[in-house]
């Protein structure tokens, strides 16, 4: 209890101090001007809601894989989070558009993708109160999961990123393990100094 | 600052979404709970 309390107030506190930075320390835009803040929260969500999707797509693979319902816990749990982002993304778009571009919504390539991605996430989770069985529930919206993450790769921008993540991870996977048989090394040099 | 009602609506939905969507995790693993609590003291009456 005192670990989610903990938890809960490090990310409240966070935001606040995000917030506090969106406002007071981030200069104004010279185009825009003030109205680029809600930049700070929106793009953010964004990039909240596209990463929790991708850890919801490694959980329906696994899923797949597997078949341990932890994994289907995870995934729906995911999808839900990734779908409250994603609504903040799509409340706070057209308050930004609506002074910068006139208009509240138009149907560009990056605005309907995002509305698909959301409208796609809604189906896994509606799809998942239509099936009684569990094992057939799972299996289905794990599928319906994999598919549904072919809309976030369709974002070039954050595909990139998410494959520089990874490469990044396994670049501190692979140190990390350097260091680990440096570690190894000098204790065994020591014990051989030692006899 | 221009925009600024603009810009203090959506932080406000921002965080009122992510506030909602909370309360409603709250509320759902409560109810749940309580819902284990009278399984469990169902079915130790039965035995």
């Amino acid at each position: 209890m005192i670990r989610r309390i903990l938890f809960a107030a490090v990310a409240v506190g966070l935001v606040a101090c995000a917030a506090y930075a969106a406002f007071y320390v981030a200069p104004e835009e010279r185009t825009m001007g003030a109205i680029q803040r809600i930049f700070y929260l929106h793009a953010s969500s964004a990039w909240a809601g596209e990463t929790t999707f991708f850890f919801c797509f490694v959980a329906n693979l696994l899923y797949i894989w597997r078949r341990k319902p932890q994994y289907d816990w995870l995934g729906v749990t995911c999808a839900e989070v990734g779908v409250a982002f994603i609504t903040v993304v799509l409340l706070t778009g057209p308050i930004w558009a609506k002074p910068v571009w006139g208009i509240w919504w138009t149907w560009d390539a990056r605005l309907t993708s995002t509305f698909v991605l959301w409208i796609l996430y809604i189906c896994y989770l509606l799809l998942r109160t239509l099936l009684d069985e569990p094992e057939r529930r799972a299996l289905l919206s794990a599928l319906f999961g994999v598919f549904a993450f072919i809309d976030v790769m369709r974002k070039v921008f954050f595909f990139n990123v998410l494959a520089m993540h990874i490469l990044a991870l396994f670049l501190i996977a692979e140190r990390y393990l350097l260091e680990k048989s440096k570690h190894d090394a000098e204790l065994l040099r020591r014990e051989a100094e030692a006899r | 600052m221009r925009n600024l009602n603009s810009i203090f609506a959506a932080y406000m939905i921002g965080w009122g979404v992510f506030f909602l969507f909370f309360a409603s995790v709250v509320k759902r693993t409560s109810d749940l709970r309580s819902e284990i609590e009278r399984l469990k003291k169902n079915l130790s009456k039965d035995k």
